[in-house]
Order: C-alpha cells, then structure tokens, then sequence
C-alpha cells in the first residue's frame, strides 16, 4: 500500500500508457512525464508567489495579499487573469524576434532543468549519466536570455541591467559549480540520480546527507549564496534594481511576456532548489530512518519549498548589494572558499574512516572562514573624502 | 564573525513574521474598507454649507454675499443672489443663494472660502467617500447637496464648531441688547412725547423684538 503510494505517479504513467499500442508507449511514457513537470511546477510557482507576498509581508509587518478567497490563497489566479489580459506593448525600435524569443527561451530553458531531477524514487524524466552536467548547461542558457531580453529592448536602463546580470551570474557560476564538484568527488559520478542513492543510508535513524559533512556544510553554504546570485534574488538583486534600474532587463516587457520573465526566474528558484536539494539535502530521502514510509516525493517537494522559504526569509532581511561588493564577495570569498573546499574533501576522502578527519575538516574550514572574515572582508578606511572642484 | 550580522537580522525578521500574528502594535494595518479610524478634527476634504434648525433652505447661513466666490483661488464656487429675501439668524433680512454650486473636481481644498466668510456659513467637511463614476454632473455639487445642519458640523469639528457657536451667540446678544436699546429709547421717546399718536410708532419695533428669539433658537 505505501510503496503503492511511493510509486502512484509511475503507476498511473504505465496504467495510462498500456491502453496504447506498444510502439508508442515510450514516447507517451515521456510526453506524459513532461506534461507532470510542466503542471507541478508553475503550480508550486504559485504558491511560491503567495507564500512570498504573504510571508514578506508579515516580515514587514504588513498583512500581504488578503481579497481574493479567503486569506488571499486565489491571488496567483488572479494574477495570472491580470496578465494574460494587460496589453502586449513592444517598444518601436526593438529588435522584435529577439525581443519575443528572450522570455520563451529563459521559460523553456528553465524547464529543461528539471528533466534530469530525480523527483522521487524512480521517478526521473531523463536518467542520464551526466546529468548534473547537463544541468548547468542548461542553467547557464538563462543568462543568454537575459542578455537577449536587455539587448534587443533598446532602453538604457535593460541593457544596463542586462549586462548587470550576465556578469554577475558567469562570477557566481564559478563557486556553484565548484561547490558542486565536491558532491561528484565523494560519489564519483555526475548522474543526479547515484548522488541522490550515495546519502540515502542511515546509521542510528540519521541519513547520510552530504550537509551533515564539514566539507558538506560549507559546500552548501556556498552553493546557496551562488544559487541566490545566480537566480536573482535579494540580496543579488542587482540586474533589476528598482530603484536605479526601473525593472532591470525586463523594463520593456508587459502583459504575458512579463508573467513569463516572473515565471522564468521563479522555475529557475525552483530548479537551482531540487538542485541543492538533491546535492546536499539527500533529494528524495527521508530525513529520519524511521519516516522512511512517506512517500519518496512528498520529502523532496517538501525540501524545496523549505529551500524556497529561506530564500524568502533572506530576501526580507538583506538589503540589496553593491555592484563592487557583489563582485569582491564572488571572486576574493566565494570562490577561494570552495577551492579550499575542494581541498579539504580531497583530505576528508584520503584520512579514511574515524573521527580525526572530522575535527582536522572542520578545523581548516572554520580557521580559513574566521580568517577571512577577519582580514579579506573587513571595512576598509579610504579616509576623509576630499573633493578637488567642488568646494 | 562573519555573517554574524545576517543571523541577527535574520533573527529580527523572524520576529516579526511571528510577532504580527500576535501582536497588534506590530501589525498596525487598518483594513479600509471594513475598518476605519476616525478623521482627526482638523481633517479637511471639500466645503459645504451650515444651516440652523430643521429646514435647510430656511435655515441656511448663507447670505449669497459672494466674497467666497470671488476669493476662491481655482474659480469652483457658483452664486446665484435670489431676488426676494428671508430673515438670517438675528432675524435682519437677508438675501440668499438661490445657486450656490462647488465643483469639487475643481476645488483644491484650500479653506479660503471658510476664511473669508463673515458669516460662518461655509466650513469644511471630512467626507472623503465622493467617487463617482460621472466626473461631471457627480462632482458639481448643488446647493441641497452642499448644506449640512450644524448639529453635523458639531459631530465632525466639535471644538470649532463650538467657538463658532458661542461668537454667533455673542454677535445675537449685542443685536438683542442693541434693538432693545432702540426700542428703549424709541419707548422713551414715546413716553416722552405722551400723546396718543406715539402708540403707533412704539408698536412698531416690538413685533421685531418678539421675532428676534426664534430663528436664533436652531442657532444654539
């Protein structure tokens, strides 16, 4: 009965297919999973939305959206029904395909992310051998989107933003694939799908999730500063300031195509999540041997909306960065952090079984981060600003 | 320690996410439409018109003087002067606004008209609910429209409304001590010329005095 639970998306998809003919059934084994993908994530987008209009609400001390259905929970329909009938506005001089293309490409990119995410058990559109190779690939495209969206808009303020963006995603791709090639080191394979099996073992009812490593943790950490950057999010905001930048690279977009821009970097939340979900969090494994029996892809649906809500927590406190500060943080700690990570798993994996690994990891981790908060990220003094015309 | 600045802002949010479930100095949102506060006293929208007692034609203060209109900065007030007159609140016959129209839509609310006007008949008013989905003949409000009796001027400036009172009382009393003066010394006279003609002439003033109380009372 449980593991019927576990497996009803499978069972449904083979149930479906055996009415057709057996020369078909692949394809339609595949096109009925993507059909999954294309309903449960916009759906979860939703109620991302909702969760982060309310939730930064409340942290502002406001009440969020609450007219639409009781306590504002048909505020996305309602959205959605603005959207699709604002007027469609195309600036004059755009460059018009382009312009067109940037929003379908970043949503279709978006979603290609997900074909290699193990859901749940078994439950993986494409298993392939290098999957979280593809999907970087994939993640990487976004940027062309963007760069696509604020070039062929002809406004200052896109461009502007544009190349904010690209920048600041190719500085923080470095760190994201860095922190996660130590995954691939200790499972010594790139397919989603081994890494997921690697921590799904228990000792004393507690997994064996790759967080709960010196090397891990940090890896983890650094993953999510990377993953907030690379998504956009506060405090990296940066490519749609408001407040210098009107919307960023997509100030000249409207109506639908700016629902797509939204829905595009929401996905792209919810992908870089079941990511880092399946990387560090142990995907689809249940977080205590003994609630092994919930099914396989309520846990990993669960770890990301947790995911999702931190990232909403952290965009209610931070302020939004520097354009300098963003960099310096990506290049001189971000990154010299995770080859030093690189480093110590490289000790943790030749210092064999036993404790001694533990502390001497740790030790090195936590000295290097302590140092260089200490010496590379202190407030530098330029003192007093002297001013040569304007007396 | 780096990044410990964040775990305490962290800290900070999370407080306030949970503190605006319970707290209601923290979540000090007034849901409008359902929920309102009262409008402070010295709010101040559009003018209207204050009338006494219970008629609000009879009982308009106004006396279609049109300092109002011509003072007003924008041009939003319309007076039409009546041909015939009635009595005001000391009794003294008076013209009155036959029109008296403001085109809100117009109006910038800035209280001159409130200023300039010698006879308290002009005040501003808190209602601020005025949309309407004809900008035309919906904001041009007419002189019906316009009056508002003074018991709701009291409700909505009382302290103001008060002193306006009390100085329309004083102004009453001078008028009251005044025609009584005259009707003193017309009586004296009267009884100073003591021969029958000057009954006639001392009748005369009484019915004026007799009449002076009654309008007065919905002053008060």
């Amino acid at each position: 009965m449980l593991d019927k639970a576990d497996q009803i998306f499978i069972l449904l998809k083979n149930w479906v297919v055996s009415f057709l003919p057996a020369a078909l059934q692949a394809p339609a084994g595949v096109v009925l999973g993507v059909v999954g993908i294309l309903a449960i994530f916009p759906t979860l987008f939703a109620i991302a939305v909702l969760m982060e209009r309310k939730g930064l609400g409340r942290m502002q001390n406001r009440i969020g959206p609450n007219r639409v259905g009781p306590f504002g929970v048909l505020q996305p329909i309602a959205d959605a029904i603005k959207s699709l009938t604002k007027e469609d506005i195309v600036p004059l001089t755009a460059d018009r395909p382009v312009h067109f293309l940037a929003p379908v490409l970043l949503v279709v990119v978006s979603f290609m992310g997900f074909a290699v995410l193990p859901v749940g058990r078994n439950m993986v559109l494409v298993d392939m051998d290098a999957s979280l190779l593809f999907y970087f690939a994939m993640g990487t495209s976004t940027e062309l989107s963007i760069f696509m969206a604020g070039w062929s808009s002809r406004n200052k303020y896109s461009l502007l933003g544009a190349m904010r963006g690209v920048a600041q995603m190719i500085s923080y791709e470095v760190p994201m694939l860095l922190s996660s090639v130590v995954i691939v080191m200790m499972t010594g394979s790139l397919s989603l799908v081994k890494i997921v099996e690697a921590q799904n073992h228990y000792t004393w009812g507690l997994p064996h999730w790759y967080i709960f490593t010196p090397w891990g943790l940090a890896a983890f950490v650094m993953y999510a500063i990377a993953a907030t950057a690379e998504t956009n999010r506060s405090p990296f905001d940066l490519p749609e300031g408001e407040s210098e930048l009107v919307a960023g690279y997509f100030t000249e977009y409207s109506g639908f195509k700016f629902a797509l821009f939204f829905l595009g970097e929401y996905l792209g939340m919810l992908s870089i999540s079941g990511l880092g979900t399946t990387l560090f969090l142990g995907g689809w494994s249940a977080p205590l041997a003994s609630l092994q029996w919930v099914p396989s892809w309520i846990w990993f649906f669960a770890k990301i909306m947790l995911s999702i809500t931190v990232m909403i927590w952290v965009r209610g406190t931070l302020p939004r960065l520097r354009q300098d500060q963003l960099m310096n943080f990506a290049w001189k700690f971000v990154l010299p952090m995770t080859l030093l990570n690189l480093m110590v798993a490289a000790v943790w994996r030749f210092m064999g079984e036993g404790w001694l690994r533990w502390v001497v990891c740790s030790a090195i981790l936590v000295v290097v981060y302590a140092g260089a908060g200490l010496f590379e990220m202190r407030r530098k003094h330029y003192g007093a600003r002297s001013y040569r015309y304007a007396e | 320690m780096l990044g410990e600045g964040i775990l305490r802002g962290l800290a900070e949010t999370s407080r306030n996410f949970a503190g605006s479930f319970v707290s209601k100095e923290r979540l000090t949102t007034v849901e409008y439409p359902e929920q309102r506060i009262p409008t402070a006293e010295a709010a101040r929208v559009f003018p209207f018109l204050v009338y006494d007692g219970p008629d609000w034609h009879a009982g308009l203060r106004c006396v279609a003087c049109q300092i109002c209109e011509k003072e007003c900065p924008p041009k939003c007030i319309f007076i039409e002067k009546s041909k015939d007159k009635k009595p005001d609140y000391v009794g003294k016959m008076q013209i009155y606004p036959a029109k008296f129209d403001i085109d809100i839509s117009v109006c910038m609310s800035c209280q001159i008209c409130v200023e300039v006007c010698p006879f308290e008949a002009i005040k501003m008013d808190t209602v601020f609910e005025l949309s309407t989905d004809d900008r035309f003949g919906g904001l041009l409000l007419d002189t019906q429209q316009l009056a508002k009796s003074n018991e709701y001027y009291h409700t909505i400036h009382p302290t103001e409304a008060g002193e306006v009172d009390a100085r329309l009382a004083e102004e009453k009393a001078k008028t009251e001590a005044k025609a009584k003066a005259a009707a003193e010394a017309a009586a004296a006279k009267a009884a100073a010329a003591a021969s029958a003609p000057p009954a006639a002439t001392a009748s005369a003033p009484t019915p004026n005095i007799a009449t002076q109380p009654k309008p007065a009372e919905g002053g008060e």
